[in-house]
């Protein structure tokens, strides 16, 4: 089965960065992509992650004071 | 640098291919890096502008309305004192504490100076002339007493002497990376600490940002409220490499070199005659930079003798600091500045110290010859 994905929608370049920093540092898979068109008309970058991961991700983001806009299914 | 020229290149923040994110990387890095260097909790607090002037000038300007008041040392570069004296012309009211004739600053002459409508007490941590500190830490709990926001120009201190927002109780502290950061020129910056509210401090210049592409208004969120148009990733990258090596080299062993040196150059100056040191002239109170003056020679006259005879680079003049120079009683001459860094050995100190003896013995040689006459 296809590895299902979640991004988080973040502000900016700089919030996506420390989320990528903090993921890899609590050894969860993620990779920066460009935001998908059909979620934002931003320019910038999301990171995708597993779908299956999204729930501790959030929890994990929130207790940091980790500033996001969502989290989107793909 | 070259790394970051010939392998990336690319502008961070603006697209989502690898090297944007490369660029990105290294950019949020340094911020990072930045941020555990001088005791903030969140990177994205540290802006990043074209050098420390434009952090300071975002800062003030950001900031300060017409009615309020601010409270300055009178050892300011001009880095601080032209944007004040720009915004007391809108209607900002400036007062400047005056500082002994060493440059130092007595602590309770600023609290006096606090009214009702002060908003910030704003200071440079060392003297870029005669290398005199402040007492930043002292100032930091009035400004917290008297529920004020505390500023500091750590230009000639950063990456030399500790700077800690928290300890020090800075809300906002400019910084520049080519002094004793030893990065690139044109790196530099602001950053914000959490009592600064983002409302209050207006961004001075507005611009594309990466971020919220469809909307004609800048966001509102840190840190691309206060960066508009591409950054100086290259010098950026230059900047963490210098960072690491500052890390591995250890702010207190350049300290404690420095330190020394700058010791045993005022020990030395001191006996040569026609010498006169400006400043405290002891190298706990000051930064390893030496201001000084040879009796009967212009400094410029010194400065262009110890260049073209010696191979010794210093700045004369007034080192864009007339404030300092009024303090220090050498205003509107001037005078020579000895800057020593980390990469300076004893050897550079006789060096210089025997230029300046032979300088001086020369001219005492005319004096004489000239009385003779």
């Amino acid at each position: 089965m296809d590895t299902q994905y979640a991004v988080v929608l973040v502000d900016s370049t700089s919030h996506a960065m420390r989320i990528e920093k903090l993921l890899i540092s609590r050894g969860l898979g993620c990779k920066l992509i460009p935001v998908p068109r059909h979620l934002s008309s931003d320019c910038g970058i999301c990171v995708r992650i597993k779908a299956s991961d999204a729930p501790a991700i959030y929890e994990l983001l929130r207790s940091n004071q980790v500033r996001i806009n969502s989290i989107e299914e793909l | 640098m070259s790394r970051f020229l010939a392998e990336v290149g690319a502008n961070p923040g603006r697209s989502g291919h690898r090297l944007s994110i490369e660029a990105a990387r290294v950019v949020y890095q340094t911020r990072e890096t930045l941020a555990g260097l001088f005791g903030v909790g969140d990177p994205l607090r540290v802006i990043f502008g074209l050098n420390i002037t434009d952090g300071i000038n975002l800062a003030l300007h950001g900031l300060l309305r017409p009615g309020d008041h601010v409270v300055t040392s009178g050892m300011e570069h001009n880095a601080v004192m032209r944007p004040l004296n720009a915004l007391q012309k809108s209607g900002v009211q400036v007062t400047r504490v005056a500082c002994r004739p060493d440059g130092s600053l007595e602590a309770q002459q600023v609290e006096n100076a606090i009214q009702a409508n002060t908003r910030l007490i704003v200071m440079l941590h060392a003297s870029n002339v005669s290398g005199t500190l402040l007492p930043i830490r002292e100032i930091g709990q009035i400004a917290r007493r008297k529920k004020l926001l505390f500023m500091v120009d750590s230009a000639q201190t950063a990456g030399v002497i500790p700077v800690d927002m928290q300890a020090d109780a800075i809300d906002l502290l400019a910084f520049t990376g080519h002094k004793s950061l030893y990065g690139p020129m044109g790196t530099g910056g602001l950053i914000i600490g959490e009592r600064v509210s983002l409302e209050d401090l207006k961004p001075v210049r507005q611009g594309g940002t990466g971020s919220r592409s469809e909307y004609e208004r800048q966001p509102d969120f840190l840190p691309d409220c206060y960066e508009s148009g591409t950054p100086n990733a290259v010098g950026i990258a230059g900047l963490l490499a210098a960072l690491r090596w500052l890390e591995k080299t250890g702010l207190e062993q350049i300290r404690e070199r420095e330190e020394r040196l700058c010791g045993l150059l005022i020990s030395i100056l001191r006996e040569i005659p026609g010498v006169k040191i400006f400043g405290p002239g002891e190298a706990k109170s000051q930064t390893a930079t030496i201001a000084l003056n040879l009796e009967g020679m212009e400094p410029s006259t010194l400065g262009q003798r110890l260049d073209e005879e010696y191979g010794i680079l210093c700045r004369v003049g007034l080192h864009c600091a007339p404030a300092a120079h009024r303090t220090l009683g050498t205003f509107p001459d001037g005078c020579v500045r000895l800057s020593l860094g980390a990469f300076q050995s004893e050897t550079d100190i006789y060096k210089v110290t025997a230029a300046i003896r032979a300088i001086a013995k020369e001219m005492h040689g005319h004096a004489i010859r000239g009385c003779a006459r």
